[in-house]
């Protein structure tokens, strides 16, 4: 069972974010953390390559600029290995860009199943991996909260807006996994040790065959018109409950003619 | 005016309510606004979509046990090839809508403006309003390339509202089968289960009462369940007691989950991370209650209580219980 695991580095959330003042994208400076997200895909792939008892688990990620210190919690934990396309036409690649440059390395990878998380943290636009499944020509189950295989069919459980659906599907196939589908593992110290010598294979996007007009401002064909900080909602009165706050919030209830 | 495509998911002749937010919005863009629906009871719907103004509705069938994102996709993109491309393509964030978004965008190679809040149809091409950074920051962006915009719209962001004069009671239905996808559509549905809820929507119901962490224990959500009854309201929940399994996702609120307007608001244990603000900031009243001074969601309280909320909420309950 070959799993590539779709990864995403992003600036550590303990810094608030900031977005470039010239061309609008998300500043990317400064040292960069594995997607909390994606730690979710690595954990099941790594559970369905246990389970397989053969195979492994490949990372795929793509940055501008070389980075791959957001890798090394996931090599720490098992991930064999990582294909990272790096190349400075990347920035400013929206969804649809990212899942071409993707699509491109499965072209090479060809695994078994590609895991990605259901939004990343930093854009939450939802549709990468979903947009990398039509571009394959795989069939994909997005918000995955279960999934396991057998007798080579996936069997996932999705949710819904209203509860959750069985679902099967063959493989190749695209699963997003939704936040807290799996509990992560934690790092041994050899796993954070062997975590540096982890092999990373580093493409370009000529590498790939793709033309630099697909990907990166250029295949995004989307212009920024004005960036408006909106007006704080005021904040309102704070009591510390000493055993009576509880009349305070009747009394707003009351107001407001619901009770 | 250009025409504009909806995609309108229902569910047995009832249109969901961000279809009808949808339908609404393409109003204001187009002169034409046309719809795409699937499933049964598509015939209620329709009716209903030509209330809200779509004056022609595409019947995609029933897709029988396959997921809607590749048969809907594919039934659009197909339209679209045949040169009865629409100016802009409004489709709403939910599970099934992004699918359809991300699978239409990669067949027809257009890029997704994702987080859509608006849209202004003002001038020559529509400027969609996005909220970033847990809805601090409002950035307006426009579509560059040839081809329709594909916008993926947050619920709640449009009040439905019926077309004025009144829109067409029977729209034209037009059935238009989703070509054979044999790859991309493997996936199967073989169960459906639906985690009923009981009172009014939490999407829909003028008070919400939402627990997160500061309950200490799954058991403790009893109490926000309890409140929620007693002020005729929805129970919800923060992401971090979904994703541990206290409660299922259905109740929800933020990012990936549900968006809430209420004239309420009551968030019992729950911090406030931004993608739980994005969800909620806009109930007209809102009420916090949680034990640390300095969580973000005092921040955009119009009450906020520093207490334990298993001190506070019980004592709420027995003060209302009380009175009625």
């Amino acid at each position: 069972m070959r799993v590539a695991v779709c990864v995403k580095q992003i600036p550590d959330e303990e810094e608030p974010p900031a977005l470039d003042t010239q061309d609008h994208t998300l500043v990317r400076e400064g040292r960069l953390v594995m997607d909390e997200s994606d730690s979710y895909g690595v954990e099941m792939g790594l559970r369905l390559v246990e389970a397989d008892g053969g195979g492994e688990v490949c990372l795929v990620s793509m940055a501008p600029n070389g980075e791959t210190s957001g890798l090394r919690s996931a090599f720490a934990v098992g991930a064999a290995r990582a294909v990272l396309v790096s190349d400075p036409v990347l920035a400013g690649s929206d969804a649809l860009g990212t899942a071409k440059v993707l699509a491109a390395v499965m072209g090479r990878l060809t695994p078994d199943l590609v895991l990605a998380g259901t939004e990343s943290t930093d854009g939450y636009t939802g549709t990468m991996p979903v947009q990398l499944a039509e571009l394959l020509g795989w069939p994909s189950v997005s918000f995955a909260e279960h999934v396991e295989i057998s007798d080579g069919l996936l069997r996932v459980r999705r949710q819904t807006e209203a509860g959750y659906d069985e679902v099967t599907c063959p493989l190749p196939a695209v699963v997003t996994v939704t936040s807290g589908a799996v509990e992560p593992r934690y790092p041994s110290f050899k796993g954070i040790a062997a975590a540096k010598s982890k092999p990373v294979e580093q493409l370009t996007v000529a590498d790939l065959g793709l033309d630099d007009s697909q990907v990166g401002f250029s295949g995004a064909r989307q212009r920024v018109v004005s960036v408006a900080v909106l007006a704080a909602r005021a904040a309102g009165e704070i009591v510390v409950d000493q055993g009576d706050a509880h009349e305070r919030v009747v009394a707003l209830l009351e107001t407001l003619k619901l009770l | 005016m250009g025409t504009s495509w909806v995609v309108a998911e229902q569910d047995d002749g009832v249109p969901a309510a961000i279809a009808l937010e949808l339908v609404t919005a393409a109003r204001g863009l187009s002169g034409m606004v046309e719809a795409f629906t699937w499933g049964a009871g598509t015939a209620a719907a329709a009716g209903v979509l030509g209330r809200y103004g779509a004056a022609k509705v595409y019947d995609v069938g029933d897709l029988g046990d396959s997921l809607p994102g590749p048969k809907v996709a594919c039934a659009m993109a197909e339209l679209a090839s045949r040169g009865v491309s629409p100016d802009a393509i409004l489709i709403g964030a939910t599970h099934d809508g992004r699918d359809v978004a991300a699978r239409l965008s990669a067949r027809l190679d257009l890029p997704v403006l994702a987080n859509v809040v608006g849209i202004d149809g003002s001038g020559p091409r529509p400027v969609s309003e996005h909220t970033i950074f847990g809805g601090s920051v409002v950035v307006r962006a426009e579509f560059t390339g040839s081809g329709p915009g594909l916008f993926l719209v947050q619920a709640r962001s449009f009040v439905a509202g019926p077309a004025e004069p009144a829109g067409q009671l029977s729209p034209e239905i037009v059935a238009t089968n989703a070509p054979e996808t044999p790859t991309s559509d493997g996936a199967r549905i073989v169960a459906r289960h639906r985690e009923g809820q009981t009172g009014p929507r939490l999407d829909e119901a003028a008070v919400v009462v939402a627990g997160g962490r500061g309950l200490g224990s799954p058991a403790n959500y009893a109490l926000v369940t309890e409140l929620a009854q007693l002020l005729n309201g929805a129970a919800g929940a923060s992401r971090a007691i979904v994703d541990s399994g206290w409660v299922p996702y259905a109740l929800q609120i933020g990012q990936t989950g549900k968006t809430v307007k209420p004239t309420v608001y009551i968030a019992c244990g729950i911090s406030g991370a931004t993608q739980h603000l994005v969800g909620m900031k806009d109930a007209e009243h809102i009420i916090a209650i949680n034990k640390d001074r300095q969580a973000p969601i005092f921040a955009v309280a119009d009450l906020g209580v520093v207490g334990d909320v298993t001190n506070v909420l019980p004592r709420l309950i027995e003060a209302i219980r009380a009175r009625h």
